[in-house]
């Protein structure tokens, strides 16, 4: 690795921490704006104005909104998301559990819908313009316009009801084991997988066909190379950018925006989490999970920006 | 591969080929042309054919017919591709990738653009003779190594890691001519593998490629339309117009006893004859030690450059690539101000920067530049596009607006009917024209052409240069005339400037510059630019005093 590189990659993770600053304090803003505060929401609506004002100086509610600001961000630089006023439970506990089923859930979709949207993008440009390639685009397309919910219950309704190959109901804790929760997450996994699957294609597919007009597509073929191959060994790796690029925005969605397919599935996850906080106007709840949120989407552009400098020969062996 | 088929020394054999293509005007229904009428040609074992003509002519999708390629929506249509004893045409696809990178190689005119960014130069010579299985990678290295060698690449041993952008355009070249006779295939279509360099590099590359055509046996369908290249490296020469055969013969009866008006025209040197106007006693516009440079100041492009020009006078800058002649024509403009040095206009100076000069300042000196058809919006008709200065500058409206384009059509020598066609329906010249028109509307006293003849076929750009002529003799306006092309100079110049990495090496009035003794810089330029003799390569390389830069 050359310096212009790490240079790079430097430049990007450090706007990324700047970036997820700026978020936190539009979270803290954002919650301050609210009408009423905390005190009145444990003590709710007839509370006395004595035990109001005592709680406020017990929470520390009348210092200015600044230090409030940056008790809260030492708190989560040290782990410490406060406690959540509904239930009176550690956020940072509650949310580790929530967290991780998150992932594993976005993982195992994100494990079967990358490639399968490669491989199906590769394939639609190689048969461009032909049945295979309009049959691919209608089924992903088809697929991405059925609403998640009921996308969700048909396949509840076939694999469940039907069938009953798989369970309806995706509970799991901290003492499932491995490949039970690999069983209970398979319809939901299926469910998110077929969201997100036609816009990597279709995007695959268009990187790809912009780059198959380049000459040394040519030059490939006259070389007598087979047309799979030309897209596989000289298209794609000319495609990665913007391939990547997407690929995150949709594991992001992955993460941050399964509320649905949680609820339908009723699994313990950090969209219904924050779902549930929000109705109980839980506001230390929706700050923290709102912050890992944004952090979860920074860190995958970054990580999208490193891949598409990395792609690029010219930065990686500059002359 | 060359033992298996006896063909009496036949290699090639197309005959009564057809090649058609779908077009889809705008506004009307798509219709079929065809590009190619009825050719034949035969090409012996290790035989150089020359197809030449000017665009449009069909060399290229004759070439490549031979490997049964069609670019683009382009139909082999009819006749027989006899290659190695059978018809490609009806081998199918298994059998045409069989062939392909085998039996026949390609070079293409832009090595940069043909080369994958994201792969090892290496990889990439050596794909095609491991993909049929005619070397292992060890061997196909090693061969490709000796192939570096040959064709006098710098480090041959390790240029093959290099990324295609790490290496300079002659030498990406070379490399690509390595690659095509790293299968040791039957054939290699070279598709105007010089056109993109500057002459100094062509000739490098040139000579490269003749002494491995010549160490190789390998046939070769050389493609270009300048006459003078192929006649360096072809046995026979065919020329092509239109998609028809006009002429084919020996490479001396061509160039020497041309039989066919066509190929005469073509043969005959387009020198016009110009008589050098002597500087007057006071330059309308001096340019006193100007100093530019890119990236704030960390790349200089232009150090010190002094050069004047006189009312209704030629000055043209000359050099290769890279040596700063559009960076000249920038500082001029103020597109880039300058560092140092300062340009002055009518006595007075002008400022730096274009934003900080008034729009008379602006009226007074127009740009022309090398590809009209990026110039032009290409949804705005000839007359918006030459009416826009006439309004933008003197406030020309309705019937005044169009009478004066009418004229300004007139004057280079297009009709009334172009006023509502689109650039799209232009050919190159007709679009260069336009171009030159919508200058002119501003009544400049200087306009700065920028390779304003490279993208044009010889006779196109004949017309173009004579023009330029004529309507300096009527209008008294001046040229900046840049270029890289020293016939061009020699007919529209009345003062040179040579350039060499952003300094002007050699100036003064055409005779002056053209008359030896020579500075080595300038001598390399002269005697890169190819003549029209057989022979001539082997000669120029031998005088050379130095090497060319290779940008």
């Amino acid at each position: 690795m050359s310096s212009p590189i790490l240079r790079l990659v430097a430049q990007r993770i450090l706007l990324g921490l700047v970036l997820l600053f700026a978020v936190s304090v539009l979270i803290f803003a954002g919650t301050q704006i609210l009408p009423g505060d905390v005190a009145q929401a444990i003590l709710g609506q007839s509370a006395t104005p004595e035990a109001l004002a005592n709680l406020r100086e017990q929470l520390g509610l009348n210092d200015p909104a600044w230090l409030r600001y940056m008790h809260w961000l030492w708190g989560i630089l040290h782990g410490d998301f406060g406690t959540a006023q509904s239930s009176g439970l550690d956020i940072a506990s509650s949310i580790g559990t929530r967290l991780k089923n998150t992932l594993f859930l976005a993982a195992c979709a994100a494990i079967v819908a990358v490639p399968l949207a490669v491989v199906l993008g590769l394939i639609a440009v190689r048969y461009r313009n032909g049945f295979v390639d309009k049959l691919i685009s209608g089924l992903a397309l088809a697929s991405t316009s059925f609403p998640e919910f009921f996308i969700g219950y048909v396949l509840i309704f076939v694999f469940a009801v039907h069938w009953q190959i798989f369970p309806s109901i995706s509970t799991v804790d901290d003492s499932t084991p491995f490949l039970e929760r690999l069983q209970a997450v398979v319809l939901p996994a299926t469910a998110l997988t077929l969201v997100v699957l036609a816009h990597m294609m279709r995007m695959t597919r268009a990187a790809i066909l912009n780059v198959m007009q380049s000459a040394y597509i040519e030059t490939a073929e006259l070389k007598g190379l087979k047309p799979f191959d030309i897209i596989r060994k000289h298209a794609f790796p000319n495609a990665i950018a913007p391939v990547v690029n997407v690929v995150m925005l949709n594991l992001a969605y992955l993460i941050v925006g399964v509320v649905v397919v949680e609820v339908i599935f009723v699994y313990p996850g950090m969209g219904q989490y924050l779902v549930d906080h929000v109705a109980k106007r839980d506001v230390p709840v929706v700050q923290a999970v709102g912050l890992i949120f944004a952090a979860v989407y920074i860190t995958l552009n970054i990580i999208a920006d490193i891949a598409a400098i990395v792609a690029n020969p010219r930065l990686r062996h500059p002359k | 591969m060359a033992d298996t088929k006896a063909n009496s020394g036949k290699l090639l054999d197309i005959r009564n080929l057809r090649i058609e293509a779908t077009v889809y005007p705008p506004g009307e229904a798509p219709k079929t042309i065809t590009l190619v009428h009825d050719v034949s040609l035969t090409l012996e074992k290790g035989k150089v054919l020359g197809l030449i003509g000017e665009s449009g002519a069909g060399k290229s999708t004759i070439g490549l017919s031979s490997m049964a390629y069609g670019r683009g929506g382009v139909r082999i249509t009819g006749g027989e591709v006899i290659l190695n004893g059978r018809d490609i045409l009806k081998v199918g696809p298994k059998g045409v990738r069989a062939l392909r990178g085998r039996e026949v190689c390609y070079v293409a005119q832009s090595a940069a653009a043909a080369f994958n960014p994201a792969h090892k130069l290496i990889d990439q010579v050596v794909e095609a003779a491991m993909l049929h299985g005619t070397a292992t990678r060890a061997e196909a290295e090693k061969r490709a190594v000796a192939l570096f060698k040959k064709l006098s690449l710098p480090n041959p041993e390790t240029i093959g890691e290099r990324y295609p952008h790490q290496v300079s355009g002659g030498q990406l070249q070379r490399v690509m001519t390595a690659m095509a006779l790293c299968s040791e295939p039957d054939l290699i279509v070279f598709d105007e593998p010089t056109t993109a360099l500057d002459v100094t590099t062509q000739i490098d590359v040139l000579a490269a490629i003749k002494d491995a055509i010549r160490d190789t046996h390998v046939a070769a369908l050389y493609i270009t339309h300048d006459l003078a290249v192929v006649a360096q490296v072809s046995d026979e020469i065919m020329v092509l117009r239109h998609g028809r055969l006009v002429e084919w013969g020996g490479t001396r009866q061509i160039i020497k006893e041309p039989r066919q008006e066509y190929t005469n025209a073509l043969v005959s040197v387009h020198e016009i004859e110009h008589k050098e106007q002597q500087p007057g006693t006071t330059p309308f516009l001096s340019v006193k030690n100007v100093t530019a440079a890119y990236g704030g100041g960390h790349v200089k492009v232009l150090k010190n450059v002094s050069v004047d020009i006189y009312p209704g006078q030629t000055l043209a800058v000359v050099g290769e690539s890279g040596s700063g002649k559009s960076t000249l024509a920038r500082a001029i403009t103020g597109l880039l101000p300058p560092e140092e040095g300062t340009v002055t206009f009518d006595g007075r100076p002008l400022a730096n920067r274009l934003a900080d000069r008034p729009k008379e300042d602006l009226r007074q000196l127009q740009m022309i530049y090398q590809m009209a058809d990026v110039a032009m919006n290409p949804r705005q008709t000839v007359g918006t596009i030459i009416g826009r200065p006439l309004e933008f500058y003197f406030g020309m409206k309705g019937r005044e607006r169009d009478k004066r384009v009418a004229e300004l059509l007139d004057e280079i020598e297009m009709g009334k009917g172009f006023v509502d066609r689109y650039p799209a329906e232009l050919s190159g010249g007709q679009k260069q024209r336009v171009c030159i028109a919508r200058s002119l509307a501003a009544k400049p006293k200087l306009i700065i052409c920028d390779e304003v003849t490279s993208a044009l076929d010889p006779l196109v750009a004949h017309g173009i240069l004579k023009l330029l002529l004529n309507l300096q003799q009527h209008e008294k306006v001046a040229y900046l005339f840049i270029t890289h092309d020293l016939a061009t100079v020699k007919s529209i110049a009345d003062s040179i400037a040579v350039m060499y990495r952003g300094e002007v090496v050699r100036y003064g009035s055409k005779s002056k510059v053209l008359t030896p003794p020579f500075d080595a810089y300038t001598d390399l330029l002269l005697s890169s630019v190819p003549e029209m003799e057989i022979g001539w390569l082997e000669k120029a390389i031998k005088g050379r005093r130095m090497e060319s830069a290779g940008n």
